[in-house]
């Protein structure tokens, strides 16, 4: 259902959206990895379409999407152990969302830089 | 000024879907919705239905969406909305008509947190005493007039219509943190359910919501510290040595 809320409400969003992404890595993970039980000519195959340059650009979305969902996870749990800092729950996103930015620049330069200087 | 004002019109004997009406109305900047409502029911369709009554932001009676968020009517200014104003009744609640809502099922909830002094002492033949501090503990949540705009606004109430909901945490956490009050235990089993306070995620909705300004996810916070105290606090009192 469509509702104009704050920024609680939009990370509330975000936190379910990475959470299901990250939970349907894990199930392709697991997928990818019993393709050896069929023989290792299939498990390479599927290793050597994850070497394609868009896989490269969605491990960066998937190493984001385990962040944000640790990061917020952390500020709610802070928030339901300290309920004095509902007061500031917008600061904290903003403190969440500067460490996230903070982490994932490098990380997102690391990753894609083999892509970006060949 | 003249202003567009679109309003989700919903008739149960004519309509099988809800429908968004435009209408245009002439009002000033510093008039409310609420003002806004009564120019098209009075001027335009009488037809319109909405609930309202004391019209100064305590009865809490015109809850209603307006462009996309709770609010009361009678306390929203035009000056402050984007034009055209979208309006429509409160999520999660059936309609009945228009902006009118069935509320139920949330009065049912309400009663079902006992919102009232529990004490098995008799009654004092003066006024049961409180210091201030003792009153200022659960000050926030008195301000609470059951306008069900917390409730409403809240993603686990629209998942799941068992949730008992903010306001009646609010209605369970004014009486629970009351020093007079003997019905702690009664009303924690209550809300230590699976329909209870543990399906709030924290998302602030409601606190956003609330046309009183109370601090509605602290409350429910404080509820759910206090459970979590209760039952990690030892069956008995540990021995004590001399």
């Amino acid at each position: 259902m469509w509702y104009r809320g704050g920024i609680g409400h939009w990370s509330w969003l975000l936190h379910r959206l990475t959470g299901v992404g990250v939970l349907l890595f894990l199930c392709l993970h697991i997928l990818d990895t019993s393709l050896i039980a069929l023989g290792p000519q299939h498990y390479n195959a599927i290793m050597g379409v994850y070497r394609l340059p868009l896989f490269r650009v969605l491990e960066v979305g998937l190493v984001a999407s385990v962040l944000f969902h640790a990061l917020n996870g952390v500020r709610i749990i802070l928030i339901d152990v300290w309920v004095d800092l509902t007061r500031i729950h917008r600061l904290l996103f903003q403190i969440q969302m500067a460490c996230f930015t903070l982490v994932m620049m490098p990380v997102a330069w690391i990753m894609l830089r083999p892509l970006l200087v060949q | 000024m003249q202003l567009d004002i679109q309003i989700k019109r919903f008739n149960p004997e004519q309509d099988r879907e809800p429908q968004w009406r435009e209408y245009t109305v002439t009002l000033e900047p510093t008039d409310r919705v609420l003002d806004a409502l009564h120019a098209v029911k009075w001027h335009h369709d009488g037809s319109l239905a909405f609930r309202r009554s004391c019209a100064h932001g305590i009865c809490g009676s015109d809850g209603m969406m307006i462009n996309g968020r709770n609010r009361l009517a009678c306390k929203v200014l035009i000056k402050d909305l984007r034009q055209p104003i979208m309006v429509e009744p409160m999520r999660g609640f059936p309609v009945v008509k228009d902006l009118i809502v069935d509320m139920a099922g949330f009065f049912d909830k309400y009663r079902s947190v006992r919102p009232y002094l529990i004490s098995d002492e008799a009654p004092p033949r003066t006024e049961r005493l409180q210091s201030p501090a003792e009153r200022e503990r659960y000050e926030d949540t008195t301000k609470c007039i059951l306008c069900g705009a917390c409730t409403t606004s809240c993603p686990s109430f629209w998942a799941n219509s068992a949730y008992v909901g903010p306001a009646a945490i609010v209605q369970a956490h004014r009486f629970i943190f009351d020093s007079r009050d003997q019905g702690r235990a009664e009303r924690s089993a209550i809300l230590n359910q699976a329909s209870g306070v543990w399906r709030c995620r924290t998302i602030f909705n409601c606190t956003d919501a609330c046309p009183r300004g109370i601090n509605v996810t602290k409350a429910i916070g404080e509820v759910k510290k206090l459970l979590v105290k209760a039952a990690t606090r030892p069956p008995h009192p540990p021995p004590t040595r001399d």
